[in-house]
Order: C-alpha cells, then sequence, then structure tokens
C-alpha cells in the first residue's frame, strides 16, 4: 500500500497547489480592472469622502499581494470578503459590515446549499440511467437501440441547455401541466415540494449529462470487451453474464467511475444556464446576477467555489481510478 | 400524481408481453437460433419500441384528423417534430442520393459510405453557410433597421387576433425591427463570430500544441503545466468572469465588447486545442519517419510543416467541428444570459432570452409560442448538424486503423 | 459416425472490411483423431488464427461463417445453440491465447481464473481445482508452484504467464486445445521452456492439439501432422517428418528452402585497416538508469556486422548511440578514424549523410502523406542538391536499384504497398543519401520468411556493388547465420562475445552465447528431444521431472 498511497498524496498535493495558483489566475484577473473598485462600487458621482471610506474598507491602499493573502486567508476560513451591491441583495444577506456592504459568504451559502441539491437531484437519475444505457449500447452495439441511442445522445450533447429546457417546459409544464416551470425554491420548503420544482431543472441537467456519460461508458465498455481476456473468458464457456459481472465490470470500474466524475464536473457548468432559465435560486444564478452588475467580490468568489468543485471531482476520478487499478494496488 | 404507477404498471405489461411474445415465437418458428438464443432483454427492448412507434403513429394520425382547436394546439409541436424529423430525413437522402450521382469518383464513393445523420449534417451545414454569406439578400429588412410606422413589440405567429401582423411573421422587437431578419442575420453574426472565434483558437493552440511537441523540453513543461491551470476552471465561469472584467475596459478603451469576448472565448478554448494538438503531435513524433528527418539534419519548420502536419490534419478537422460546437455553444449560452454579442448586432442566443415568454403561449397559440423556440432550434439544429458529420468522419478514421 | 475428434468440412469464412464482406478461408477441410497434435502453419494473413477459433465454432466481431460444417465430438457447433456451446468450451475445448498477458483478467490472480473453468462447468469443487492447479503448476515446471497462483498476472514474467495459460486450458482434462502462436512473443531462451512443458503435458493427458504458428522449426517440435496454408487455401497436409522431407507443393518447398540462403564466408580484416564505424567504450543511460555498459565494437568496410541479444539487451540503444540520438555518456563513436560529435544536431551534413539507418517497422518508417517519390527524392535533393527531371531520374534509378518498376510505383502511398515493398522504399531511401554505413534495425522481423529472404538478399547485393557496411541488428539467429560476417552478442547492455561470425558458431562458447544458440529451433524433429536430453539433468527444473 505504501506505493498507491504515495500517488495519491501526490495527487492530492498537485490538486492543492492546482487550487493556489487558480485563485492566484483569478485574484490577478479581478485585479486588472482599470480605475479602483470604490469608483466602481459607488459611480461617477459619488463624493471623494464615500470613495476615502470605501477604499479604506475593502483595504484597498495596501499593495495587492497582501490584499491577496488576506482575501486567501479569509476564504480558507469561509469569509469571502464584502459584496458590493447594497440594497438588491440586503435581503439574501447575512450579517451587515460597517459601510453598508453585505457579507459575500452569507449571500453565497444558502444559493450553494441549493445547488447542491441540484446538482444531488441530478445526479441520482442520472448516474444510474447514463451508466446503465451506456452498458446496454455497448453490449448491443450496432444495433437499432445503438443507433438511435447514438442519434439522441449526439443531439442532446449538442443543443444548447436553454433550448433543451425550453423544450422540457414546452412539453412537461405548458402543454401537459406535470410540473411547475419556475423553480422558487425558499428555506423551511417541505422536501416533496422542494424536489417537484427542482425536477424540471434536474431534467434538463440530467439529459444533457446522461448523453455524455453514456457515451463515455459506452466507449470504455466497448473499448474493454475488445481485450483478449474478455474473449478468452468466453472461450472459457462462461455465460455472457458471468463475463460482464466478473470479467469486465472489475475492470470498467476505474473507466467509469472517471467518466461519473468529470460529468459531474461538467454540471458545475451546466448549472449556471439551467438556473437562469427556471430561475432557480442557485449559485449559478446569482454569479450570473454579479456578473452583469459588476460585483465582482461576489464573482471572485464564485469562480474560485466553482474551480474548487471542479477541481475536487476531478481529483476524485483520478484517486478512484489509481485506487481500482489492480497493477497499483498489487504492486509486483 | 399517479403518472408514475401508471409507468411502472406500463412497463410490468411490457415484460408479459416480451416474455409472450418470445416463447410464441419460439414454437411458433419451430426453435430458431434468432428466437432460441434471444436474451429477455433484447425481447424487452424489441416490444417496447415496437408500442412506442404504435403510440407515435396513432397519436399523429389522431392529431392530423382532429379538428378540435385544443387536440391541435396540443399536438402542434408534436406534429412539428414528427413532420420535420420526416422531412430532414427525406432531404438528407436526396441529397445523398444526388451526391452518389454527381462528383468526382472520389466524393462519390465517399457519399456511398455515408451514413444519412452525416449527409443531413452536410446538407444542413451548407445551408447555414448559405444563410449566412447572403443574409443581407435573404432577410426582408436590415438586421438594425427601426422600421418607420411598425408598431414595437409585435407578437409573432403572425396572428393578428393574437396582436400579430401577417408582414412580420416572427413580429417585431422592443425598438420595432423585424425579429425575421434579425433571425437570419443571426446566421451571420452567431454563426460568423463563432468560426472566426474558433480559427484564432486553433491558430493560438495548434500553433503551440505542435511546437511543445516537437522541441519538448521546457517550453512542453512550462506550457502544458499552465494549460492544466487554466482548464481547471471551468470554461464557461472563466469566461464570465473575464467577460465582466472586459464589460470595465471595452468603453474605456472603446473596443466594442464582442472583440473582447473573441478573444476570451479563443484563448479559453485554445487550452482545449493546445492539448489535442500536442497529443497529435506527440503520436507522429515518435514515428520513425520524423526520426530519421532528424537525422537527415531537416530543419523545424520542415519538420512541422512538411512532415508532422500533413498527418494531422484527420484529427484537426474532427477537433475543430468539435471546438466550433462548443464556442458556438458558449457564445450563444453568453448572449443568452446578457454578455455575450452585444446590440444591435442581431443574435440567437439574446433573442431566445428576449422572446422566451412567449413560451407560455403553447397551449393556446402555438406559433406564438415557437418564436424563442426557433432561435434556439436553429443553434442546436447546426451544432447537431456539425456533431453528426464529425462523428462520422471519427467513425471513418477509427474504422481505417483496424 | 467416425471417431474423429473434430471434422471440419469445405468450411468458408468472411472478415467485414469496408463495408464487405471479404473471404478469409475459402474451402478447407480438417480432422483431427483424438490424442493427435496438428500443426497449422502459414504466413500472416494466411487465416490460420480464425481456422483455429472456427475449429471451436468461435468467431471473433466482423468474421462469420458462410458455409461449410464443423463437427467437434459429433456435436455439428454451428447449428448447436449458445448454451450447447458454452457447455463444450473450457471444458472439452480448451484456447490458448498468444500474448498470456493481455489474455489473463488484470483483476484477478492467476488461480481465481484457473478454478473458474472447472468449477462453472461442475467438473470439480474449488478446492480440488486449486489443489489440481498446483500440481499442473508444478508439472509445468513453474517456479513456487504452491504460491505463484495466489499472484495477480502482471506480477508474473511472459513466460511462466504463457504456462499459467496452458495449466488454465488444462483445468478441465479438455480433449481439444487450440495453442495460438503460444511462444511468437517470447525471446528464444524462454520459448525453449514453455516448448517443452507443453510438448510434456499435451503427451501425458493425450490431449488432441492445434498448434497455430508460423514458425516452422517449432512446429516440427510439436506437430505430429502439419497443414500448410497459404491466403486462406490449404497448401498441403502430411505427417510432419514426410513433410520436412518430401514437400511436394512449390510453396512449402520455397519456405523450406529459405533457411538455405547463406553469403560466402569473407576474409577476415587485416589488423591495421581503419574501420569505418568504431565504437570505443560507449556507456548510454536513460534518464539515470544505465542501459549500456562498456560497449566496444568495430565495423571494416563492406562487412556486415550483426548485433545479436535478446529483447532489453541494449542492441538497438547501441544504433541510437552510434547516430546521434540518445548521445553516449562515456566513450567515443569514431567514423573512418574521426571521432563524430556525440549529438546528431551538432554533426554536419555530410557525417550525417555517410550513416544511414532502415528500420523494423516500415509502416511507421514511412510518411503516410508522401508519394514514393517524395520519400526518395528528399534526400536526393537535400543531400545532392539535384531537382526537377535530375532528381526524378535519381529517384527512378534507386527504384530500379531496389528492384520495384519506377513508372508503377514513384506515384504511389506507402499504403498501397505491402510490406516486403515498404521496406525496400526504406532501404531506397537510405541508399538516396549515398551513405557508407548503413544501421538495419530488426529490418526483416516484421516480414514473412520468404519476403524477408528477399530483403536479405537485397541488402547482399547492394552490399557487394556499392561497398557498404552495416550493422545488422537482430535478435534472430538465423538471419544471423545468413547474412553476417562479424558477430556481437550482447545482453543486459554488455557485450558477451564477438568475433567472425565461423568461430562463433563454433564451440567453445560463452555460456550465454551457447545458450542463445542451442535455443534456436531447428527443422529436425527430434531437435528437441535431443536438447532436453542434453540439457535436461542440469538446466531445466529437475525437481518436477524427479518427483513423476
Amino acid at each position: 500500500m505504501g506505493a498507491i498511497a504515495k500517488i495519491i498524496l501526490q495527487r492530492l498535493g498537485l490538486g492543492l497547489l492546482t487550487l493556489l495558483i487558480v485563485s492566484i489566475v483569478i485574484f490577478t484577473a479581478v485585479n486588472m480592472l482599470p480605475g479602483d473598485f470604490a469608483q466602481l462600487i459607488l459611480g461617477q458621482g459619488a463624493t471623494p469622502e464615500a470613495i476615502a471610506s470605501i477604499r479604506e474598507d475593502l483595504g484597498l491602499d495596501r499593495s495587492p499581494i497582501v490584499r491577496y493573502f488576506e482575501w486567501l486567508g479569509g476564504a480558507v476560513r469561509g469569509d469571502l470578503g464584502s459584496s458590493f451591491a447594497q440594497a438588491n441583495f440586503a435581503s439574501f444577506a447575512g450579517a451587515d459590515t460597517g459601510s453598508g456592504l453585505s457579507s459575500v459568504a452569507g449571500q453565497i451559502a444558502p444559493r450553494f446549499a441549493n445547488t447542491m441539491f441540484l446538482a444531488g437531484v441530478t445526479a441520482c437519475i442520472a448516474v444510474p440511467l447514463a451508466v446503465g444505457l451506456g452498458i446496454l449500447a455497448a453490449l448491443y452495439r450496432n444495433s437499432i437501440f445503438d443507433r438511435i441511442a447514438n442519434i439522441f445522445t449526439l443531439s442532446s450533447i449538442s443543443s444548447p441547455e436553454f433550448f433543451l429546457a425550453y423544450i422540457l417546459i414546452l412539453f412537461l409544464a405548458v402543454l401537459n401541466p406535470i410540473l411547475p416551470s419556475l423553480s422558487n425554491i425558499y428555506d423551511g420548503m417541505a422536501f416533496s415540494e422542494r424536489l417537484e420544482k427542482t425536477l424540471l431543472p434536474a431534467l434538463t441537467l440530467t439529459l444533457v449529462v446522461t448523453a455524455h456519460m453514456m457515451r463515455m461508458t459506452r466507449a470504455a465498455i466497448i473499448n474493454l470487451l475488445a481485450s483478449p481476456y474478455i474473449e478468452m473468458a468466453r472461450l472459457k464457456g462462461l455465460s455472457p453474464m458471468r463475463v460482464i459481472v466478473k470479467h469486465a465490470l472489475p475492470n470498467a470500474l476505474a473507466p467509469i467511475i472517471n467518466v461519473i466524475a468529470l460529468n459531474l464536473a461538467f454540471l458545475v457548468t451546466g448549472v449556471v444556464v439551467v438556473e437562469v432559465v427556471f430561475v432557480y435560486p442557485g449559485i449559478g444564478q446569482l454569479f450570473v446576477d454579479s456578473v452583469k452588475i459588476r460585483d465582482i467580490p461576489v464573482v471572485q468568489a464564485c469562480c474560485l467555489i466553482f474551480a474548487a468543485v471542479y477541481i475536487l471531482l476531478n481529483l476524485t476520478a483520478d484517486i478512484l481510478s489509481i485506487i481500482s487499478n489492480p497493477r497499483l494496488r498489487h504492486p509486483k | 400524481m399517479s403518472w408514475w404507477m401508471w409507468i411502472i404498471a406500463a412497463l410490468v405489461v411490457i415484460a408479459v408481453v416480451a416474455y409472450a411474445v418470445r416463447w410464441v415465437g419460439q414454437k411458433a418458428t419451430g426453435n430458431t437460433p434468432f428466437f432460441r438464443d434471444m436474451p429477455f432483454g433484447v425481447a424487452y427492448g424489441y416490444v417496447a419500441g415496437v408500442l412506442l412507434l404504435y403510440w407515435i403513429v396513432t397519436t399523429y394520425i389522431g392529431a392530423k384528423l382532429s379538428d378540435d382547436p385544443i387536440v391541435l394546439n396540443k399536438y402542434f409541436f408534436f406534429v412539428v417534430v414528427i413532420e420535420g424529423l420526416i422531412v430532414f430525413a427525406a432531404a438528407a437522402w436526396v441529397f445523398r442520393f444526388l451526391g452518389r450521382l454527381v462528383g468526382t469518383v472520389g466524393t462519390r464513393k465517399l457519399f456511398r459510405s455515408m451514413p444519412l445523420t452525416a449527409s443531413f449534417g452536410i446538407l444542413t451545414i451548407l445551408i447555414y453557410a448559405f444563410a449566412a454569406i447572403f443574409a443581407g439578400w435573404l432577410a426582408p429588412y436590415g438586421q438594425e433597421a427601426i422600421l418607420q410606422g411598425v408598431a414595437a413589440n409585435i407578437v409573432p405567429g403572425g396572428n393578428p387576433a393574437m396582436g400579430g401582423n401577417p408582414d412580420y411573421p416572427l413580429g417585431t422587437d422592443q425598438l420595432g425591427r423585424d425579429m425575421l431578419s434579425r433571425l437570419i442575420y443571426g446566421a451571420q453574426n452567431t454563426v460568423g463570430i463563432a468560426f472566426a472565434t474558433t480559427c484564432l483558437a486553433f491558430f493560438i493552440g495548434g500553433t503551440l500544441g505542435f511546437l511543445a511537441a516537437t522541441l519538448g523540453g521546457w517550453l512542453d513543461q512550462l506550457l502544458s503545466r499552465a494549460v492544466d491551470v487554466l482548464m481547471a476552471i471551468p470554461s464557461l465561469i472563466f469566461a464570465l468572469l473575464l467577460m465582466t472584467i472586459a464589460s470595465v475596459w471595452a468603453p474605456q478603451l472603446g473596443i466594442p465588447l464582442t472583440v473582447f469576448m473573441v478573444i476570451i472565448i479563443a484563448v479559453i478554448d485554445s487550452t482545449r486545442v493546445y492539448r489535442l494538438a500536442r497529443a497529435v503531435g506527440l503520436n507522429i513524433v515518435v514515428m520513425d519517419y520524423i526520426e530519421a528527418a532528424k537525422l537527415r539534419g531537416e530543419g523545424l519548420s520542415y519538420l512541422i510543416f512538411k512532415e508532422i502536419l500533413p498527418n494531422a490534419y484527420a484529427p484537426l478537422l474532427a477537433e475543430f467541428g468539435l471546438r466550433f460546437c462548443f464556442v458556438f455553444l458558449t457564445i450563444a449560452s453568453l448572449s443568452f444570459l446578457g454578455v455575450g454579442i452585444q446590440p444591435p448586432l442581431a443574435d440567437w442566443g439574446t433573442m431566445v432570452r428576449d422572446l422566451s415568454q412567449f413560451i407560455n403561449f403553447a397551449a393556446f397559440a402555438p406559433s406564438v409560442a415557437s418564436a424563442p423556440l426557433l432561435a434556439a432550434g436553429a443553434i442546436a439544429l447546426l451544432t447537431v448538424a456539425v456533431n453528426f458529420v464529425v462523428d462520422w468522419m471519427l467513425q471513418k478514421s477509427s474504422g481505417l486503423k483496424e | 459416425m467416425t471417431d474423429k475428434l473434430v471434422t471440419i468440412r469445405d468450411i468458408k469464412i468472411e472478415g467485414r472490411s469496408d463495408e464487405t464482406w471479404n473471404p478469409i478461408i475459402n474451402g478447407i477441410d480438417l480432422e483431427l483423431e483424438r490424442g493427435e497434435v496438428l500443426g497449422l502453419i502459414g504466413e500472416s494473413g494466411a487465416g490460420k488464427s480464425t481456422l483455429g477459433l472456427a475449429a471451436m465454432g468461435f468467431c471473433r466481431d466482423g468474421v462469420r461463417i458462410s458455409g461449410g460444417s464443423v463437427e467437434f465430438d459429433g456435436i455439428d457447433l454451428l447449428t448447436a445453440s449458445a448454451s450447447q456451446k458454452r457447455e463444450l468450451l473450457g471444458k472439452q475445448i480448451a484456447y490458448v491465447a498468444q500474448s498470456a498477458a493481455a489474455s489473463f483478467n488484470p483483476a484477478h490472480k492467476l488461480m481465481d481464473q484457473h478454478t473458474e473453468a472447472p468449477t462453472q462447468h461442475g467438473v470439480s469443487g474449488r478446492a480440488d481445482s486449486i489443489a489440481d492447479g498446483i500440481e499442473l503448476y508444478e508439472k509445468l515446471r513453474l517456479p513456487n508452484p504452491d504460491q505463484i497462483g495466489f499472484r495477480y498476472p502482471h506480477q508474473v514474467s511472459g513466460g511462466q504467464l504463457q504456462r499459467a495459460m496452458t495449466a488454465m486450458a488444462m483445468s478441465c482434462r479438455p480433449d481439444l486445445i487450440i495453442f495460438d502462436e503460444p511462444t511468437t512473443a517470447l525471446d528464444v531462451t524462454t520459448q525453449i521452456e514453455v516448448l517443452a512443458s507443453i510438448r510434456e503435458i499435451v503427451e501425458e493427458y493425450n490431449t488432441a492439439a492445434i498448434y497455430i504458428t508460423h514458425d516452422l522449426a517449432v512446429v516440427a517440435q510439436m506437430a505430429d501432422r502439419i497443414k500448410v496454408l497459404l491466403k486462406g487455401d490449404e497448401v498441403e497436409t502430411a505427417d510432419t517428418r514426410t513433410m520436412l522431407s518430401a514437400p511436394t507443393q512449390d510453396y512449402t518447398k520455397s519456405l523450406w528452402a529459405v533457411r538455405s540462403f547463406a553469403r560466402p564466408v569473407k576474409a577476415a580484416v587485416s589488423a591495421d585497416a581503419t574501420p569505418i564505424v568504431s565504437v570505443k567504450g560507449v556507456d548510454a543511460a536513460y534518464g539515470t538508469t544505465k542501459v549500456l555498459h562498456d560497449i566496444s565494437f568495430d565495423i571494416h568496410e563492406g562487412r556486415t556486422v550483426a548485433v545479436v541479444g535478446e529483447s532489453g539487451s541494449g542492441k538497438s540503444t547501441a544504433a541510437r548511440c552510434i547516430t546521434g540520438l540518445l548521445p553516449p555518456t562515456k566513450g567515443v563513436i569514431e567514423f573512418d578514424g574521426q571521432a563524430l560529435p556525440l549529438d546528431y544536431r551538432k554533426r554536419d551534413k555530410d557525417q550525417l549523410r555517410q550513416a544511414q539507418m532502415i528500420y523494423q517497422m516500415a509502416d511507421t518508417a514511412l510518411n503516410p502523406r508522401k508519394t514514393i517519390g517524395e520519400i526518395i527524392g528528399r534526400p536526393v535533393q537535400f543531400y545532392g542538391g539535384l531537382t526537377g527531371s535530375k532528381k526524378r531520374a535519381r529517384v527512378e534509378e534507386l527504384l530500379n536499384e531496389i528492384e520495384l518498376e519506377p513508372k508503377q510505383y514513384i506515384d504511389r502511398l506507402p499504403s498501397e504497398l505491402s510490406g516486403g515493398q515498404k521496406q525496400r522504399i526504406g532501404i531506397a531511401r537510405a541508399l538516396a543519401a549515398e551513405p557508407k554505413f548503413i544501421i538495419c534495425d530488426e529490418v526483416t522481423s516484421a516480414l514473412d520468411q520468404l519476403v524477408a529472404e528477399g530483403i536479405l538478399r537485397l541488402l547482399a547485393r547492394l552490399q557487394d556493388e556499392l561497398g557498404l557496411s552495416y550493422m545488422f541488428i537482430t535478435h534472430d539467429l538465423a538471419t544471423v547465420k545468413a547474412i553476417a560476417d562479424e558477430v556481437v552478442v550482447m545482453k543486459d547492455g554488455v557485450v558477451v562475445e564477438q568475433g567472425e561470425k565461423n568461430e562463433m558458431f563454433q564451440p567453445p562458447h560463452h555460456p550465454y552465447t551457447d545458450l542463445l544458440l542451442s535455443s534456436v529451433p531447428e527443422m529436425d524433429p527430434d531437435w528437441l528431444t535431443n536438447l532436453l536430453k542434453e540439457r535436461g539433468v542440469d538446466n531445466i527444473g529437475d525437481a518436477a521431472v524427479g518427483k513423476m
């Protein structure tokens, strides 16, 4: 186990390093803004006193390096700084700070939970569906089922998320009123109601993610079924079921895990558009709103969170596939 | 909430029917291998497929024969989808048939082995290219023309009873610009900008990728690590972040935001191109013919342009298709979110957002509701078409290796 | 009807490519008695593996049996149901694949894979089959038979895996085993051990076998009867000894004749002649792993030096050092008495021109997007400065030199050529530089025997005409015997022995050279038996033999 532990530690270290560099990239990008934040917040007509007050409040009079470490230190502790937006997000905000700026963390936390709920529901539907269909398509490759599945998945991969969303709204909400088309979720909602309201955005994401995942699973399994040891298992006269379960599956685990993690990471990006379409109060919508009103601290924080989740999922895929590789698990 | 119980019941019924069909098939055909070796799952699939087909056909016929406006409205989109599929399939078939008759020996051979999806894809791409190039002739009005004496906010559908106008089948926007013209110009803008962006991304990523593959060493290390970091940030998120910053810079520098968008997306996307170009390049660089050329004393430019590039065209072309789709969708998404292609340029993503509320009219005025779907569908159709062609190309090239 | 174990009648098999079905086997009959070993030989593309699998009623994806019948033990395999066939496979018919490393499932221990067939077919319980497995491992002379089964495939070496796979095939004591090139991927010294153990165990259990190989000498040791295939047709079938001594068909005779190609012995070089290439005390390393240790040898004008060794011996690395692709960490490379810069990038155009290289895989050695004319024309233009019609004339001259009709080939792409023709283009490209010295890296090992012989003859003729010197890297001692003037034997990055060919093939040898030489199978059907008798006591695991 020594060797494998070493590899995993290496990967973890690498992931952490990547995250660190990503945070530098994000911070630098934001600091490339012309003028200064205070001006940006208050607009052209602001009094010099007000600007000075905000500057002090944000610590803009210090060097960028100091501010980076303060921002990073705060982010690690869960303090993401103050939002520029004042009145319009006040209802979401937690504690207000001195100059009327609301805390970014307070805005993000509840929305992040909502987004995780949406992603969780999507994953629960998409993962078993995609892996199952992918295996079926691989087993019956070049059959009618496989060809139709190929056309469907290709189409759904190529369609923009908002197109799929509107199609689903059209058929499942407007023409056949089965599900609500708006996902106005609030705290203290009953779970079943929450689930019902989340279902349509979740289904939209499922369409996209399932298509990707299914194609990748299919490719991985076909690749595997072509290996000589599968032929050997067949030539031993084993039942098709046993060939799959005993010989294909243990080796398919690594690629399938990889596919799942990669697609969950993909979900992180997909969530933005879908949340906007369904007015789902998640972090994606907050991000887009903040982009529009140039609420830089929130944009910066959301970006960091998205990147962290993305890196974490890719790291998980990496580590799980190392663990499931018999060559690494049983070194010579 | 009993629809899911219906689904379970239907699944059980299908299972029973499937079992029966297989049993009857075995008895009736004297145990031919087709039925004898048929797994239950396959029988299940057949029965479910047949039932689905039956439902589609009966619903379609029912909708066509009915004259009840409620039924007509309800199945309007269903009928459109079915008929659209049939028309597209027929057009693709005719196109392929013509392709097999005319052209050089090479292209005719190509058309002979072409699946219907690919010929559909090629045909669609050609139509889009036509629309994009000749948008100025095709569109009844200019994309920025604010029509004098025409009301703003005419509802799409051309039905005066609903607030439409037959002269403007897709209605007008809040400034009184003709939406149909804007849809046609959208082909020029959205597709053109996406194409330019992809080309830029390929230029940056391809050049650096091949350099890294050929030279190796510290340059390769530096570029690859940088790309690793950039790829660790989800691309849409990164694009949104950079667009925020660019939106502050753009008015100060007097450069349109759209230019920034092209550069930002091209740079983000060039990381993916870099990865592929480097991988393809590395595969070629280890070939003995490259070693032979190196040992002959050939220079770097000969190696890249004469030995490596000619062998990289096929995978790069396929990747170009995929990258184009990705860029196209990213731009559409950004525009949909309101930070992409900026007015007054007409663009499909923006149109979808602006028209989206009409979708709620679907139950009683389907033609009105179809407006946002038309713009979104225009985006989807092109990416689907490109993907079909790329899929065929990839299958062909992987088939050749066997 | 008869007591034949396998009866194949007029079988036709097709494979799918380019959307059409093309014939692979065009109607072959095959019969096998119980306990008989039939050798199937043929060149690549002869359809021998396909036929072997068809004897199990099995087709790979994209292959179908389009006619004829296959009967095993009275059961028609082509009409039998899937479950009926499964009942036979593994239990009565077993298969040993070419690459054991790829054919063992990496996720399970050897023993778990070994016991699978007996437990699944209900032949014996798990405990019994484990005990039986250990016994089989012992008989096949695997080291540590008690423990080796509890390892994962990647923890066991190639030769051992191949024997473990034979044991696995034996696990149900089948009536028939199909051996599909079981020793092709192995080094000669390992091959002997595997051949010996396969033959012994097949004899002991009186198992019938179909032994598929392209190597005549191997099949001579293993088979009772030999069937020769050519492009999906049967050429002839006969008892092994008859087939070896008196083949009736021209094709078979030509196969046999390949082995007789040999060059006249050249006079030894005088001691004071300056060698064309001289390698002096060279060390080389990949990163921190040292792969060459103090290598020295000379190559004189007009002579061929064969560098022989098994995989991993460092023979190709030595070539990379000479060309400058892998600069040595120590030592000197001299060309015509002048020390060459160690890195090829520091050599001038003329130094690069003088030493050319021909590669093993002609497929990867020729740019698939360039025509033959461009491939050969480039060095003509690059070194000779010829362009236009002069360049074309020179290219045509070179094509004539390698015995290919210029008009017919000059505008073709490499993919339109056969393997042997591609290799000739590689030779022409090297000649185009008008070198003094050519490195031939395993140039014949990817080719069929007849084609390989053609290449060897061509190289020999060019040497005589142009006074070229060759460094001939190979693992095949038959090739060495045919073409070399001097031999350098390498093992683990060290030169074990070197000298004139005639001296080298005469005893006394260095022990490793001896092992290498004696391991090369010969056409004599008694060769393996005699060799084992010779080595018997001291070399091959006597412990197992003693217990029997």
